[in-house]
């Protein structure tokens, strides 16, 4: 099927062009990761502590987060075309190596896995020895809140802002967070504890994936570059790039003389949890 | 002065992390891309394999 068939297809089913889509997932899987951690933080304060300080310290950091969009959303999008891809493909490929890096790592054992329970069970602990401040707001439960929600969403925040000013489609990049959020919320709210059992690593390496394949057609396209096929270079590009990683991947794991019994071994950690460390 | 020098300091940790070397390797595959653009030379190619490069050199130096 011809390039230009296929995005037919796909404005037709979804409505939405394969760009598009591939922005909608990357945010969407970005801020779901990002959003478990900071639920992690607010579960520990909320339920050792004060849930409505807790909750405001969210509230706020949710109206910091949404004015740091809105304000510079627009500065972005009346930049140059040439130069937004150019500066918006260098910072993505930056994040998308940082993430790469730190999954490719944890995969293979080099860096502890996120343990939301464990990270519950430090943050609560922390909360409880702070003393007692309930009186009114608690200071503490609110701070830490804020603190959490806003460095978490900050680095999502800013994925939302360059990849909707990119396309021009900042509203739907901040429709896939919210909807992320939402979706995070439920599931903390179902589940009343940490969300252990969410494969962090696996959604952060395809995070990075995303990032540093956009990032990459878009840094070119900036420099002056033309992909061959234009837009549908994403589709070799994306798979390229996710096939180059695991290799790495693998490569890293098979020097450390990981067998795949052990690599078995960390995907069972992951999907349970279990912290694992060189 | 020092708050200056802090949040400067916190915009390089966001932006740039633990691995400056990356984020230079970066700027010079884009500056690299944009030389042959400019002489009209097709410079598509330069990045794919800059990008993996510089993720195995950055996961290689993370192993040390």
């Amino acid at each position: 099927m011809l390039y230009a068939e296929y995005e037919l297809s796909m404005v037709a089913a979804t409505g939405m062009s394969a760009t598009e889509i591939g922005l909608a997932l990357s945010v969407f899987l970005a801020c779901a990761v990002e959003a478990v951690e900071a639920l992690t933080i607010v579960l520990a304060v909320g339920t050792t502590r004060s849930w409505s300080s807790a909750m405001s310290g969210v509230g706020a950091a949710v109206v910091t987060l949404a004015v740091i969009v809105a304000a510079l959303g627009p500065a972005l999008t009346s930049l140059p075309i040439g130069l937004l891809r150019v500066v918006v493909g260098g910072l993505l490929l930056v994040f998308g190596l940082q993430w790469l890096r730190k999954a490719i790592l944890r995969s293979a054992g080099l860096k502890a896995l996120h343990d939301e329970r464990e990270i519950f069970e430090e943050e609560a602990a922390a909360a409880r020895a702070a003393g007692d401040g309930r009186s009114g707001v608690d200071g503490y439960a609110f701070t830490v809140s804020f603190k959490g929600v806003l460095l978490e969403g900050l680095e999502v925040a800013f994925i939302v802002l360059t990849f909707g000013a990119n396309q021009h489609r900042i509203a739907l990049a901040s429709a896939a967070a919210a909807v992320a959020v939402l979706l995070v919320i439920a599931a903390g709210v179902a589940a009343k504890a940490p969300l252990a059992r969410v494969p962090e690593n696996t959604m952060k390496f395809a995070v990075g994936v995303m990032l540093s394949s956009f990032g990459m057609f878009w840094g070119a396209e900036g420099a002056g570059a033309s992909w061959p096929g234009g837009d549908a270079a994403l589709l070799a590009i994306i798979p390229g790039m996710l096939l180059a990683a695991n290799a790495i991947a693998w490569t890293v794991r098979r020097t450390l003389g990981l067998s795949e019994a052990a690599r078995a071994a960390t995907v069972a950690a992951e999907d349970g949890k279990a912290t694992v460390r060189a | 002065m020092s708050r200056v020098r802090g949040a400067l300091f916190g915009v390089w940790e966001f932006v740039v992390g633990d691995d400056w070397l990356s984020a230079l390797g970066v700027v010079l595959a884009l500056a690299c891309t944009a030389l042959l653009a400019d002489v009209a030379i097709p410079a598509w190619w330069v990045m794919p394999p800059a990008i993996v490069g510089l993720l195995a050199l950055s996961v290689g130096r993370a192993m040390r």
